[in-house]
Order: structure tokens, then sequence, then C-alpha cells
């Protein structure tokens, strides 16, 4: 039987309704679909497609499981590497990892492993009722700071092994960027809330409202017995262009944007979170995290949503699918576009007039692709004389994050780099002994899965050198 | 969960609570604040630390009743619980080194600007104390200033009690009179700290004031506190959060920051008649 040359489409909402919602765009695989796909699985004996996930998921067993109708079985499969499985089948970017390896993809399209993965873990989250159980206790303690991908899995890959750890979260809920960040339409809260719940079963401690660096340091977690610290404290600040107008009504950083609509639950209409609704919205930058502010922004009603990016499609460093899913929805994309000034109304009139202070518009200059970078970039050049005026009232600025000081601060002797980034060796060690650390706060705004990846590595190293003791 | 340990109405519109949060009340130093959400569905509100027992593990907080939020808190009485409380948050008030020292308070920022004037005090700074009410009804703490106090001058915008007008009368006359300060501290409504800070630059002597701004997560991660300081003629982003909440007088702009606190006005008067409308309800 000739195999399809294509993954199977997965359902979604038609961009004309889900642009108006805040349920998941994507519906995942039925049974049959998740079948008819598994068969496209070579199982060829390299198996590249492992080595290309952070966490090294068996890619080829779990797909064989599905096939055999197994799907419990393969959940079990995943599970054994990955903590979040319902997570990564949805956030992952596979299309640069595991499915860029796939040897399916040398003459046609590769298997579609994050669809099944997140088949796998749909189906399970809907029909097994078993509670994971803890392991009998090795007698270890060890402190995770913060509560986001690369936490939560050095926190679940060490509960396994029988540790007794605990997890410090600043916020009020646990999940981190997978809660505050990214919206409800890529990745349902009550998924996070399950996975959490989850590792609460293998007996995890999660314990919310303390900041580690305020409410209680490094140094003090180990004078509470804690033999080993993971440190997952994510990226931080969010960075502003330092343009004129950047402090008028309407400018929001993406963090704060989507913290309001996500964490503080604007998009549920929350009588207590305001945030500017409608009117006409510029987003300014091209990541996962631009996408993730401009659709938010036209579920809430926005008129006309705008991407601002100073590079062209080709450089854009969001996922591909993200990317496609936007301009299905009519995001309008203003590539080779950079602001150069925010603009503000201002009655000279009358300096009570309510109106002051907002935004009326952003001053743009068309650029062009000049010499490559030192990355190989090509870099992006103004064009002289090209400004022009978008008309908005609303701006979101997501062009990054640096890192957050307050650990650093408060903690002797941990090395970070000239970004602020903590330095790590390769298996996540710091400069402090008995202190690791992985994810956003070591490298800078990045991807869940490679949190996930580096919370993983440390998770074995820890178990080593306390396994050693 | 965490438990109203005491509540005490100061006047009308002012209440005092102290929550039981050990790990907070074991780390707290004036100037820090908390973030607190009184239920399940709250928002995040930023309150200053206005004292700490770390025997009964609680933090003193002292909050004005302007919004949704702080109507809600209270109407929670001593014994119930409230769902979030976090900190402490910001950078301590700098004392060291200062010897001679002039706290300007106005309204609810009295409530902060006195443990304050107490680490002073403590650190045995001769303290001069200026704090200002609207009116009589809506004084607080007068004892508590005075007892940590080497001086104190009290002043309200109507003359219902002590000296009529504000605060930066007497601060005003006591610079005209040679009178110095190592370091004059205001905090209360922004106009306020705008006018101590215009009112001692002639004189020279430094100023710092306390920043309140619309803030989410309080730890460094929104930026929706950021205000803007002019250092060396140069616009810089700050974060009042992480880099906070106190700043050099001289270099806030202090018309961007008021121009920022009214984002959400509308909203938040809506909000407020809403949850007044709701506690009726409730109360009937």
């Amino acid at each position: 039987m000739a195999l399809n040359p294509k993954k199977h489409e997965m359902p979604t909402q038609a961009p004309e309704v889900r642009a108006h919602n805040f349920s998941e765009v994507a519906l995942g695989y039925p049974v049959e679909i998740a079948l008819e796909e598994a068969k496209r699985c070579l199982n060829c004996k390299n198996r590249p497609c492992v080595a290309g996930c952070p966490v090294n998921v068996n890619i080829p067993d779990f797909i064989m499981k599905i096939r055999e109708g197994d799907f419990e079985g393969a959940y079990q499969i995943i599970n054994e590497t990955s903590s979040l499985p319902a997570v990564c089948g949805r956030v992952c970017p596979q299309e640069t990892q595991c499915e860029s390896k796939c040897t399916m993809g040398i003459k046609m399209e590769p298997v579609g492993i994050g669809r099944l993965e997140r088949f796998v873990a749909d189906w399970h989250n809907a029909n097994v009722t078993e509670k994971a159980v803890a392991p009998a206790p090795n007698g270890h303690r060890v402190a995770i700071v913060g509560s986001g991908p690369s936490g939560l899995t050095c926190a679940g890959d060490l509960a396994k092994k029988g540790y007794k750890v605990s997890v410090f979260e600043a916020l009020h809920t646990a999940g981190g960027v997978l809660v505050y960040g990214i919206p409800e339409f890529r990745l349902p809260k009550s998924i996070v809330a399950k996975e959490v719940e989850t590792l609460k079963d293998l007996g995890v401690d999660v314990q919310t409202n303390v900041v580690i660096g305020k409410t209680l340091t490094i140094d003090e977690l180990f004078e509470m017995g804690y033999e080993a610290v993971f440190i997952g404290s994510g990226a931080g600040l969010p960075n502003f262009m330092n343009i004129p107008g950047e402090s008028l009504k309407g400018v929001y950083s993406a963090n704060e944007f989507l913290t309001r609509s996500n964490l503080m639950k604007a998009y549920l209409d929350s009588p207590v979170t305001p945030i500017q609704k409608g009117g006409k919205v510029a987003v300014v930058g091209g990541g996962n995290v631009a996408m993730d502010a401009a659709r938010t922004a036209l579920r809430l009603g926005a008129e006309h949503v705008y991407i601002v990016y100073r590079r062209s499609m080709d450089e854009l460093p969001a996922r591909r699918e993200e990317v496609e899913h936007a301009m299905e929805e009519g995001i309008d994309f203003r590539l080779l576009n950079n602001p150069v000034e925010i603009l503000g109304y201002n009655n000279p009139e009358n300096p009570r007039d309510p109106k002051n202070g907002f935004v009326t518009g952003m001053r743009c200059i068309k650029m062009e692709l000049g010499e490559p970078d030192a990355k190989g970039r090509r870099r992006p050049v103004p064009i002289p004389g090209s400004e022009f005026t978008l008309d908005v009232d609303t701006v979101i600025m997501a062009i990054g994050t640096s890192p957050n000081p307050l650990i650093k601060n408060t903690t002797a002797g941990l090395e970070v780099n000239s970004h602020g980034g903590i330095i790590v060796s390769e298996e996540g060690l710091t400069s402090r002994e008995n202190v690791w650390a992985g994810g956003d706060a070591v490298t800078g705004a990045a991807t869940v899965i490679s949190a996930m990846g580096a919370g993983k590595i440390a998770a074995k190293a820890i178990d080593e050198a306390l396994s050693a003791k | 969960m965490y438990r109203i340990a005491s509540k005490k109405n100061l006047n009308p519109t002012v209440t005092q609570m102290e929550i039981e949060a050990p790990l907070v009340a074991n780390k707290a130093l004036p100037g820090q604040f908390i973030i607190l959400r009184v239920d399940e569905a709250g928002e995040r509100i930023p309150l200053t630390v206005a004292g700490t027992d770390k025997d009964r593990g609680t933090v003193k907080i002292i909050f004005q009743i302007v919004g949704a939020t702080t109507e809600l808190l209270n109407h929670k009485n001593e014994g119930e619980f409230i769902q979030d409380f976090v900190g402490p948050l910001g950078v301590p008030t700098h004392t060291e080194g200062i010897g001679k020292v002039c706290i300007v308070g106005g309204g609810v920022g009295c409530a902060i600007a006195m443990p304050v004037a107490q680490a002073f005090h403590a650190q045995g700074a001769e303290v001069t104390s200026i704090i200002g009410f609207r009116s009589k009804d809506l004084l607080i703490l007068e004892d508590e200033f005075r007892a940590c106090s080497d001086r104190l001058i009290v002043m309200t915008d109507d003359g219902s009690y002590a000296r009529h007008g504000n605060v930066t009368v007497p601060l005003k006359e006591m610079l005209e009179a040679g009178e110095t300060f190592d370091m004059i501290i205001t905090i209360g409504p922004l106009i306020m700290m705008k006018f101590v800070t215009l009112t001692a630059k002639p004189f020279g002597v430094p100023v710092t004031v306390s920043m309140n701004p619309i803030m989410i997560d309080g730890t460094g991660m929104c930026g929706g506190c950021r205000l803007t300081l002019v250092q060396d003629g140069k616009r810089v982003t700050k974060f009042a959060c992480v880099d906070g909440p106190d700043f050099n007088g001289y270099e806030v702009d202090f018309d961007e920051a008021m121009s920022r606190g009214r984002m959400y006005f509308d909203f938040e008067r809506r909000a407020h008649d809403a949850a007044c409308n709701l506690l009726k309800g409730t109360n009937a």
C-alpha cells in the first residue's frame, strides 16, 4: 500500500470563527486519523527523530504503540522521558526538531510526530483517571526555582526517582510562561493545570507566592535542608526600543498584555482586569510571542492588527504554523518596517482632556536588507525619507526580554554572562556548588522545549551528584 | 491562604490589617511592598509594608478604600483569609549614613512613611516629620509619628485640624530659614511628591520619592510599572518593582507617571461601583 506523502492535516477551527474566540485553534487528531498517521512511520533503524528531540522521547516506540491501538502504552513511553506531553504536543517546534530529522521527510512530508504526541496525551487525559503514584522516597530533597517548563520538567524527573521536590513559584498560579504567556487558544490552561496536578500526585510540593531572591534566598534554601537547587526562573524584564512615546497610555510590553489576558483572565472578560480592547493594534516583533500578542488582541476585539517587523518573511523567527494561522485570521504583516516614534494625543487647550497621553499612531520607517551580520542574517537598513504613520491606538512591544536580576543580586558567587544570563556547564551546573540552572534564565528567551531539555539534563546531573553522596 | 490576624479602621476610608505571612514578616524592611489578591478571581494589587511583627509572623498593611479590590479587602474581617500575599518586593529605603532626615507624608502615604520614619529614629537619626491630610476626618497615625519624630508638623488642606495648608508650606519655611537635611523622603500622591521635589530643589537637598505605579507581577516580568528617569539629560526607563519603589525625585518624570496612572481610570471607577453594589447586595 502506498504511503500518504503528506502528513494528515489536523482539523482546526475555521479562521473567521476562531478569530473571535479563545478556544483552541487546532482540534487534535480523531482516532482514525491518528491510526492512519501512525502508519506513515517507517520505524527505521537509526531513529534520527529521537536525537532531534531535546528530551529524547522514544518516538518510533510510541508510534508503534499507537498502531497497535494501545494508546495508554504510547502515553507511558512518552511519559518515561517527557513530563509534559500534552504541552509539548502543542507548543514544540517539531518542524525544526524531531520532524526535521524524520527519514520520511527526505522524500515526502515527515511523520506528524507532534500531532501524534498530542493525540496520545489528550487520549490519556480524557480516558485515564488513575493517578500517578509517588515512588518510595530516596531521602534527598531538591528545591526548584520557578514552575515554568524547565522547573516542572526537572521536578518531574527527580520526583519519579524518589526525590522530595519543592517548587517555588513567584506568581499565584503554577506554570510560568505556560500560564501567563502562552494564550488559551494555543495551550488551554486546563492542560497545564492537569500536568501540574500529575506532578503533585508524584509527590512534588508546589509553593506559590514565594519569590526566590526576595522571600527566600538560594542560601536559605540550603539552610532549610535542600541539597540541590535548580534555577528555572525564566526570562525577565521586557525590552523596549527606546524610541519616543513608549510611555504613552496604550503601549504595552507583550509580557504585560499577555499576562493581563492570560493569567489575569481579561480573555474571560474578568471584571477586575483592565486591558485595552478593540481599535487598531500594532505588535512590534516577529517571534512566537509577537504572534501570540497579535492573535490575542484580535480575539479581544481589535478591528485591525498589524505585525511590524524590521526584517522580511524569511527571517521571521516565529514558528511557520503560527505565522500561517495568524495570516489566515487576518493579521496584517508589515514586514521590513521599523517603528521610530509612537505618537500620542495632546490637547493644548485642555490639559485635563481625558484623551491626553493615549496613543494615536506609530511612525515607522521602511527598511531594506543589507549585508549579512555575524550570525549570517541580512541586516535591515532604513530607507531614508520613507517614514509613514500607521494609524493605531495600541502598541505592543514583543522584542525580547533581559534577565531578571533578583536571584543574581542575592546569590554570592553566581556568575552571569554579559547579557545577565546565568553561566552553566553542559550539565547545567552554575558557578555555585549544588546549584543548577536552565531555561530562559540561562539562554535568554527561547522555546518551551529547549527549557524542558535543560530541566531534564539538570535533573540527571542532580541525581548523579546526590546519589553519589 | 493568608489569615487576617487583626483589622482596625484608622479613619472612614483607611483600614489597617495584620496578615499572617511569616516568610514575608521575616524579611520585609521599610520601603518594601507586597502584592495581594483577595480571592481566586481577584486582581493583584501592590501595597507597601507598614510594619512587621516577626514573633507573630504578621505583616501590617494600611490601605485606602479607593477601588474594587480595596473595597473587597475591607469587607474581610479578622480571622478570615485572603487568597494570595507575596513579598517582600522592591528595594528597601536607603537609610545608611543619613543623620538628619525630613519625612514628608501625604494622606495614606503616611502609612508607608511611618516605618521609614521609625527606622531612621531607631538608628539615631534626627527625624522631622511633616504629615498632611485633606481634613481632620482623614488624619491617621499622628501618635505613631510623634513617637518616632524629633519634630512633627501636621497639616490639613482645609484647616480643620492643626495647621492649615499643604506640606510644602512648612518645608519651604524651614529650608528658607537655613535648615538643612541629609535627605528629604516623600511618600504620597504623585502631585505632592512632585511639589515637594520642586520646593527642595533651590536648596539642593536630596529628595527620595516612593513611586506606586500600576503593577501586575511585581517581580520584574511584565514591565507595566515602568517610569522614566532623566539622568544627565537622557531619558532612561526603570521598573518600579525591581529598581524601586524609591527613586531620586529630581530624576523622575512625574507628569508622565501621573498620566500613566490614569490609564484605566474609567474601568477602575466602573469596577469599584460594581463591587460596591455587589457588597451592598450581600449585606442586604
